[in-house]
């Protein structure tokens, strides 16, 4: 039972990919699996935990629940975009200086969910991280530091855009 | 025998705490953060081998049925498919699992029988994970339905079919014992109150963000298994699985990868690894195997404890002198680590309470339930919580504030080292300055009168206090000391560790156990820059797979930290005695000339020195500029091997145990709460964790477990419970049923505090730290909430109390 395939051109981190999956295909398993981009983590695979979580056109998606079909033309950003080794992305420099992370399983889609509420909301209270970032499980931390850590890195950005 | 024939040996400590450090005790920024912020952390489903199948597993659902006929031929013959394994074909492959015997046996494709929701029936290998699945919808299974034991009542009373091993001699008591340790009937009887209560702890698990999984594959030319797995023991118990395939320990690599969480539950997890390396046999090519969500929720190796007790304590003058103890347990269909859940209650049974006597009566019950593993506390955590539920109730009864009850029961800081009944011994500790700490952090004395302001304005305030212990570094007699007899009296438990200085004068240390969040490279990287002068970002980590393996029980029971710092003393001793011994060739002087200091090999009179650097080029590449004795072969790698620093045997007769869990830490745990009476819905508004773990040797990451164990022990309190209906069904198997905390339910800050008492017995005086969060939670929680309805008449007797179950208690309740 040969299931037809479907092309697909997608942006993914600022370079344009063309694929043939099946229309089953997870978007999550697309990036991983086929494009070899293992930085997005799979969790629970039903839109629950988030660490799956990339941006899809400039806001936040559950990979696990969307299918590579789906994407067809649009801008996809993982946390492969974000900072190097050699170079981090305040985001993760404010993990990491926080202690934002234990195990790192979560921690991906923590990141783009961080980066999304500071793209568009770049001095939030307390309770907005909160809010914005509840939708992401962590098991290890027990949140405090991760909240910590997008406070941090909003004032890291704040400088940066200013400096 | 009594504990007073118990002998304390000698510490074994090399090096004692200092005032101040140079890398110890400093807040440093983890060594293992950057790839894992930068995606290119490797987990286990980020393997992959040439030629590589998938496999999935097709799950019971039914609780407990004889497998009459399994048709697996529509699935063998879908394109894509390789091949489909059903428990015939494994058990004439492979023996048990790890944990079988005495009559109940688990195989990793249940033969025969299927006794859980979710037992694994069959397992497909195919081109693709999606292909496995189709597969899987077209396997046809005919069972034939036995008597659901969905209940430890209905496991006791069970016959005939309701039996869930019939090989086992006992019916379904997976396990019982009765012991006395000390004079539990006098001390009764002297008693002028007796407080009794019965209490009940459901059952939860770790739930890392990262199920279990493995890739495996098989050499037929060498007879090889290799295996990738996100299992934490295989240095320690990697032959157990090895066994289950039949074949020696050498004839199976298991390569270790970071792992995405554990909290116990990939502590040793077997099933997965065995499964994925029978599969790959089969198939003759890798199978990767990985667990989703509702696979590990299912039939994971972690379920915790499930408990109901029957406790009371005794009390003469207003001192706790005894405790009785009744206890069944709920321990699903498999027995897993024998009775190590109860042999390490039995380490802190008496709290940090100076109490005379203990009787323990446990009746362990097999159910069609997932197998219990371990979780955070590994049964300790419960009876933190029984102990402490049993010593608020006795405050309450003799019309005592709760915190002045604690103080006059608490362990004396000059009574230490400290033998407690049942022969387990705390070494050192001062709780009263925990205590004093925490309640002035929180503001205790103030506490009161805005709980009374709060409550004329109709909000429901409380405050709990919880004085518990936090064992640390376990000895292997946990696992079987409450057998009379057992068939393998294990009581190694070592930790390894290798450094080499490369070539390049790089330090290199080789772990023997994973990363499994848990900071292992900033933790050995601190301590051995501590020893070695060299900076601690500069140091190159590696993992030793079991080919490569020295002993090592990794972390678990809270040990790690002391565990690799005893074997990186011992491995940097010997390190730097053949460098000095090196030193001193190249300076022309005596080893007694050289010293060590601050990286750096210098003569007495300081006009002469060596780098680590100069050392290591001259040790790789100018053997002849050295003596021709074996003191100077070339190279410059050491090994250690660090045994369990205090651990005795128990009593023959059982009427001790011996010492086992002797690294004794200790914390003081202080929630405020608001509850909503008409919802039963509970805010955390502020939270004091207040812990001693001797010398703390980074208190960036132990406040990282402190807080992470705090969000567990919260959610085991309020949240989290594993679901089986009467029919054996598990209904809430899921994320979105099964909720794990939010930062939404965390409380806003939890604000930590540290009293140090350093170990007498460790390196530096560490003590273990990584299971405390969720082992003082959960009984501080539900004192706050107990003590914010209080007007009510409210009184807790078990966790978790969701909203719902809260309403009902408040209904109940005399002033509801």
């Amino acid at each position: 039972m040969a299931i037809k395939k479907h092309e697909l051109s997608v942006e993914v981190n600022g370079r344009t990919v063309r694929a043939e999956v099946e229309p089953r295909m997870m978007l999550s398993d697309f990036l991983r699996h086929e494009l070899g981009l293992t930085g997005t983590h799979v969790g629970c695979e039903h839109g629950v935990c988030g660490a799956c979580n990339v941006m899809l056109n400039g806001r936040s998606a559950r990979s696990c629940l969307t299918y590579a079909v789906q994407v067809d033309g649009a801008k996809i950003e993982t946390v492969e975009s974000l900072g190097t080794i050699d170079k981090l992305h305040p985001l993760q420099q404010a993990f990491w200086e926080k202690h934002g992370l234990q195990c790192g399983f979560c921690t991906p889609g923590m990141l783009i969910s961080a980066l999304e509420l500071l793209e568009k909301n770049p001095k939030p209270t307390r309770e907005e991280i909160v809010d914005h970032m509840s939708g992401n499980l962590c098991r290890c931390t027990g949140y405090q530091n991760i909240i910590d850590a997008v406070a941090y890195a909003a004032e890291l950005m704040a400088e940066q855009a200013n400096g | 025998m009594s504990i007073k024939d118990i002998v304390i040996p000698p510490s074994r400590r090399k090096i004692g705490p200092a005032k101040s450090y140079n890398h110890i005790g400093k807040p440093m920024k983890r060594l293992e953060d950057p790839p894992l912020l930068t995606g290119t952390g490797q987990f286990i489903d980020d393997v992959v081998l040439p030629h590589m199948a998938h496999a999935a597993v097709l799950r019971s659902p039914l609780a407990h049925a004889r497998i009459v006929k399994i048709d697996t031929s529509a699935a063998e013959a879908l394109e894509g498919v390789v091949c489909v394994l059903t428990g015939e074909d494994v058990a004439k492959t492979n023996d048990p699992q790890f944990g079988s015997g005495n009559g109940i046996e688990q195989y990793c494709i249940a033969v025969g029988r299927v006794r859980h929701v979710g037992e694994t029936v069959a397992a497909v290998v195919a081109e693709s994970r999606y292909i496995a699945e189709d597969a899987l919808e077209l396997i046809e299974v005919d069972y034939e339905e036995l008597p659901v034991i969905a209940t430890v009542e209905q496991g006791i009373a069970a016959t005939g079919d309701g039996i869930l091993h019939p090989n086992h001699e006992n019916g379904n008591i997976a396990f019982e014992c009765n012991y006395d340790f000390g004079t539990v009937e006098e001390d009764f009887a002297a008693a002028d109150h007796v407080i009794q209560r019965e209490l009940r702890w459901g059952r939860t698990s770790g739930m890392p963000i990262e199920t279990s999984g493995a890739v495996a594959s098989y050499n037929p030319g060498r007879s090889k298994f290799e295996v990738y797995s996100n299992s934490s023991m295989y240095n320690y118990f990697g032959h157990g699985i090895a066994a289950s395939l039949r074949v020696p320990p050498s004839k199976l690599n298991v390569i270790p990868v970071y792992a995405g969480g554990s909290f116990g539950s990939k502590m040793f997890a077997h099933k997965v690894p065995t499964l994925t390396a029978t599969l790959a046999r089969a198939a003759g090519r890798p199978v990767k195997f990985i667990e989703d969500r509702i696979d590990h929720m299912l039939s994971s190796d972690q379920h915790g404890p499930e408990r109901v007790f029957d406790c009371s304590v005794a009390i003469k003058g207003g001192k706790m002198t005894s405790v009785k103890i009744k206890t069944v347990d709920d321990y699903g269909a498999y027995a897993q680590f024998g009775v190590g859940h109860h042999g390490n209650a039995l380490s802190q049974v008496t709290g940090p309470y100076d109490i005379g006597s203990v009787r323990y009566d446990l009746k362990a019950v097999l159910t069609n339930k997932c197998q219990q593993g371990a979780y955070r506390g590994f049964g300790a955590e419960v009876s933190n919580f029984m102990i402490e539920r049993l010593v608020d109730a006795a405050a309450d009864e003799l019309g005592e504030d709760r915190v002045e009850f604690r103080r006059r029961n608490l362990i004396p800081k000059e009574k230490f080292p400290h033998i407690i009944p049942t022969g387990n011994l705390y070494d050192s500790g001062d709780y009263q300055a925990v205590l004093a700490k925490a309640l002035d952090k929180i503001g205790y004395d103030d506490f009161r009168a805005e709980q009374e302001a709060a409550l004329k304005e109709g909000r429901y305030l409380g405050i709990g206090v919880a004085t518990v212990q936090e064992r640390s570094v376990f000895s292997a007699t946990e696992y079987w000391m409450l057998e009379r007899d057992p068939a393998f009296p294990l009581s190694s438990v070592p930790e390894s560790v290798g450094i080499t200085v490369d070539v390049s004068g790089k330090v290199v240390v080789d772990l023997h156990a994973p990363f499994w969040g848990n900071s292992p490279e900033t933790v050995v990287g601190q301590v051995v820059a501590e020893l070695l002068g060299v900076d601690p970002t500069d140091i190159i980590f590696t993992y030793a797979d079991t080919d490569h393996g020295l002993p090592s029980a990794g972390p678990a029971g809270s040990r790690y930290t002391v565990m690799i710092s005893g074997a990186v003393v011992g491995a940097t001793e010997k390190l730097v005695t053949k460098m000095k011994r090196m030193a001193a060739v190249m300076m022309g002087t005596d080893e007694e000339d050289v010293d060590f200091r601050d990286g750096i090999f210098i003569t007495r009179s300081g006009n002469r020195s060596k780098t680590i650097e100069e050392i290591a080029t001259a040790a790789y590449n100018f053997r002849l500029d050295f003596p021709d004795s074996d003191d100077f072969s070339s190279g410059l790698t050491v090994q250690h091997v660090y045994d369990h620093p205090l651990t005795t045997m128990p009593a023959d007769d059982r009427s001790h145990l011996g010492i086992f869990y002797p690294i004794m830490g200790h914390m003081c745990h202080v929630p405020v709460v608001e509850v909503d009476i008409e919802t039963g819905s509970v805010k955390i508004l502020r939270y004091v964790a207040v812990h001693d773990c001797g010398t703390v040797v980074n208190p960036l990451t132990l406040g990282g477990h402190v807080r992470g164990g705090t969000a567990q022990g919260i959610g085991s309190a309020l949240y989290e419970k594993f679901c089986y209906d009467e029919n054996g069904q598990f209904t809430n198997a899921s994320f979105a049923d099964y909720t794990i905390p939010s930062a939404y339910e965390m409380p806003p800050d939890i604000q930590i505090g540290h009293v140090e008492t350093p170990s007498p017995y460790t390196e530096f005086g560490v003590k273990g730290a990584g299971e405390g969060g969720r082992m003082g939670a959960p009984p501080a929680v539900v004192a706050a909430v107990e003590d914010a309805l209080k007007p009510l008449g409210v009184r807790i007797d078990e966790i978790p109390i969701g909203p719902s179950r809260l309403r009902e208690i408040i209904r109940h309740s005399t002033g509801g």
